[in-house]
C-alpha cells in the first residue's frame, strides 16, 4: 500500500517535483499509444463484422438461420420506422428505470443499515440468501399471477434482480472499512454519525458502484426474460415474436438495443466511478 | 494522592480484557504506576507484547482500564478527549483526502474549530511538519515519511494538552526515521507539548525523552525509570555520545533480563497477533 521510502530522500522541500503532477512513465507517451486502445478495439470488432459478413455472404445458410451484420443493420432501421419500436423503447425503458432505480434506492438503504447494524444484518441475511442464490427469474410465474401481464410484473423482476447485488456488495463496503481509520475516527472522538458519513460511506464507494454495475446485469436480464414469457410491448417482447416469426435480423437488431443500453449505462457508471478514483495514483503502462 | 504537578498519573493501572478465541480473560498490564509531568517528554520502551501500547490506547480512552487510576490534570480517563491527541504507527489517513482534507479530519471529529479556522491553521501545521507545496496531494501519492507527517500534523492540529505517539517510525527505514526522530524534536521544542511515546527502539527512546521506563515482559509494570540528562537540543551526533551509549546499555540491559525468562512463558500467554 506505502509507497516505499527510499524513493525519496528527506527531509522534504516544496522545491521538489510536486506528487500530483508526477507520472510514473520512463519515455513520454507517444499520442498513438494514447489511442492504442480505441485503435485495437476498433479494429478488432471490423474484423470481427467482416468475417460474419464474408460467411454470412457465402450464403452456406440461409438468412434465416445466419444473416449477415448488414442484414442486422438493415432490420436496425426499418425497425426505427416503424411506431412500434417507440412504444416498446418506452415500455421497456420506463420499466427499467422503475425497477432499477427503486432497486438501488431499497438496496443502498439496506445495504447500509445491514453493514452498520450487525444486528439488522443477522434478521435480513437469511432472505438475502434465500434470494441471492434463486434466479429470480422463476418468480415471474409468481408475478404474473400477482400483477398481471403488464408493466408491474415486469418492474417487480427488475427491483427483485437488481436489489440483491447492490445490497451485498454496499455491505461489504461497509464491512470492509479499515480497522485503522475507524481507530484514528475514534480517538479523536468523532461521533458515530461523522463516523459513517466522513469515513465509512465515502469508503463504500467503490463497493456500491460495484453492487450497481452488477445490478444493471440482472435488471437487463429482468427485462427480457419477463417479456419474453408474456407482455404486450417491450424489447423483450419484440425478441420474442420476431424470433417467433422467423425474422432473425429484427430480432438480432432488438438485441442489440438490449445489449447498447447495458454498454451505455456501465459506461456511465464507469465514469462516475473514476471520478471518485481520482485519488489513485495513476499508473501508465 | 494525587500528584497535582503531573499531567498524567497512573496508579497501579490494570487492563484486562477477554479474548474471544482463546476464551481467556488476557491479562496486558499489571499495576503501572507513572507520572508524566507537565511539558515533559516521558518514553515508553519494553519487550514486545509488553502491553505498552495497550496502555497508551487506555490513556488515549480507547480501551477501558480495570482497576487503577489514570488521570489527566487531575480528571479520570473514561474516553478520547480533545486535550490528548494520538500520532499513529499506521498513519491511517483517509486516501480520498488531500494532505489538507486529512490534517483537518481530527479537529473535524472533534467538533473543535470551525472549518474555515482549520484549513487557515492546517497551513501553519503542515509547514510545520515539512509538507509546505504537498496540501493537495492524496495520500498514496506520499512515501511513508510524508504520511507520518500529515498523521503528526493531524494531531498537532488538535492543539491537545498530550501527545501519545504509539511507535510513529517504526515502519519507517533507517535513515527516515533517523531524519523524522530530529524533526519531531524540533517540532517538539517549538510546541513544548507534554509527549507519550512509546517505543520498541532504544535508540530512539534515549534519543527523544527526558525520562526512558523500561516495562517488564507481560502483563507489563514499570520496571525501571531512566533520567536522561542529556543536554537539548540534541542533534544525531548525540547518540555516538558516551554517556548516551551508558544508557543505550543499561535499558538493553534491563529488557534483556525481562526477554530471559523462560520461552515457553512468553509464547503461551502471548496474544494472538
Amino acid at each position: 500500500m506505502t509507497i516505499k521510502e527510499a524513493d525519496r530522500v528527506l527531509p522534504v522541500t516544496a522545491s521538489e517535483a510536486d506528487p500530483t503532477r508526477e507520472r510514473r512513465s520512463v519515455v513520454r507517451p507517444s499520442r498513438l499509444r494514447r489511442y492504442e486502445p480505441i485503435v485495437i478495439g476498433t479494429l478488432s470488432v471490423v474484423i470481427a463484422l467482416t468475417a460474419w459478413q464474408l460467411v454470412a455472404n457465402a450464403r452456406i445458410m440461409p438468412v434465416l438461420f445466419l444473416p449477415g451484420p448488414w442484414d442486422v443493420a438493415q432490420a436496425f432501421v426499418n425497425l426505427f420506422q416503424s411506431d412500434e419500436i417507440w412504444i416498446d423503447m418506452a415500455t421497456s425503458g420506463t420499466e427499467m428505470a422503475i425497477g432499477y432505480g427503486m432497486a438501488i434506492v431499497l438496496g443502498l438503504v439496506l445495504g447500509l443499515g445491514m453493514g452498520w447494524y450487525t444486528r439488522f444484518q443477522y434478521a435480513l441475511d437469511p432472505f438475502v440468501n434465500f434470494f441471492y442464490s434463486t434466479p429470480r427469474i422463476v418468480l415471474i410465474p409468481l408475478f404474473i399471477i400477482w400483477f398481471g401481464i403488464d408493466m408491474p410484473s415486469k418492474i417487480a423482476v427488475i427491483f427483485l434482480g437488481a436489489l440483491f447485488p447492490i445490497i451485498i456488495n454496499t455491505m461489504a463496503g461497509v464491512r470492509n472499512t479499515e480497522a485503522a481509520l475507524l481507530r484514528v475516527a475514534r480517538s479523536f472522538g468523532a461521533s458515530d454519525a461523522l463516523i459513517f458519513r466522513r469515513v465509512v460511506l465515502p469508503g463504500s464507494v467503490p463497493f456500491i458502484l460495484t453492487g450497481l454495475r452488477l445490478g444493471i446485469g440482472h435488471a437487463l436480464t429482468g427485462v427480457v426474460v419477463a417479456e419474453l414469457i408474456a407482455a404486450r410491448h417491450g424489447i423483450g417482447q419484440l425478441i420474442a415474436i420476431a424470433g417467433q416469426t422467423f425474422q432473425t435480423p429484427k430480432m438480432l437488431a432488438g438485441v442489440i438495443i438490449i445489449a447498447g443500453t447495458g454498454m451505455l449505462l456501465t459506461t456511465i457508471l464507469q465514469r462516475i466511478e473514476n471520478r471518485f478514483q481520482n485519488w489513485r495514483p495513476q499508473i501508465r503502462r | 494522592m494525587i500528584d497535582r504537578s503531573a499531567k498524567l498519573a497512573a496508579k497501579g493501572v490494570v487492563i484486562e480484557y477477554w479474548l474471544e478465541r482463546s476464551h481467556a480473560l488476557f491479562t496486558a498490564v499489571q499495576g503501572v504506576d507513572l507520572t508524566v509531568r507537565p511539558g515533559e517528554f516521558l518514553a515508553i520502551v519494553g519487550p514486545s507484547g509488553c502491553g505498552k501500547t495497550t496502555f497508551l490506547n487506555a490513556v488515549d480512552g480507547l480501551l477501558p482500564i480495570s482497576s487503577g487510576s489514570l488521570t489527566l490534570d487531575g480528571r479520570d480517563i473514561t474516553k478520547p478527549g480533545a486535550d490528548r491527541a494520538m500520532v499513529f504507527q499506521q498513519p491511517g489517513l483517509l486516501p480520498w483526502r488531500t494532505v489538507l482534507g486529512n490534517v483537518i479530519f481530527g479537529v473535524e471529529a472533534q467538533r473543535t474549530m470551525s472549518k474555515r479556522d482549520a484549513v487557515a491553521r492546517a497551513k501553519d501545521q503542515i509547514e510545520l511538519v515539512g509538507l509546505t507545496g504537498f496540501e493537495d496531494a492524496f495520500p498514496l501519492e506520499l512515501s511513508g515519511g510524508m504520511q507520518q507527517r500529515v498523521n503528526l500534523a493531524r494531531a498537532l492540529l488538535t492543539d491537545p494538552e498530550m501527545l501519545l505517539l504509539d511507535e510513529p517510525f517504526a515502519a519507517l527505514d533507517a535513515q527516515t526515521r533517523e531524519m523524522m526522530q530530529l524533526e519531531l524534536l524540533k517540532i517538539w521544542s517549538k510546541t513544548r507539548k507534554t509527549a507519550l511515546f512509546i517505543t520498541h527502539d532504544i535508540k530512539e527512546a534515549i534519543y527523544l525523552a527526558d525520562r526512558v521506563i523500561v516495562f517488564t515482559r507481560r502483563p507489563g509494570r514499570v520496571k525501571r525509570v531512566v533520567e536522561i540528562t542529556l543536554s537539548r537540543p540534541r542533534d544525531l551526533r548525540v547518540k555516538r555520545d558516551p554517556q548516551f551509549l551508558a544508557y543505550e546499555d543499561e535499558i538493553w540491559e534491563s529488557i534483556q533480563e525481562e526477554l530471559a525468562v523462560p520461552a515457553e512463558r512468553l509464547v503461551a500467554g502471548m496474544p494472538a497477533a
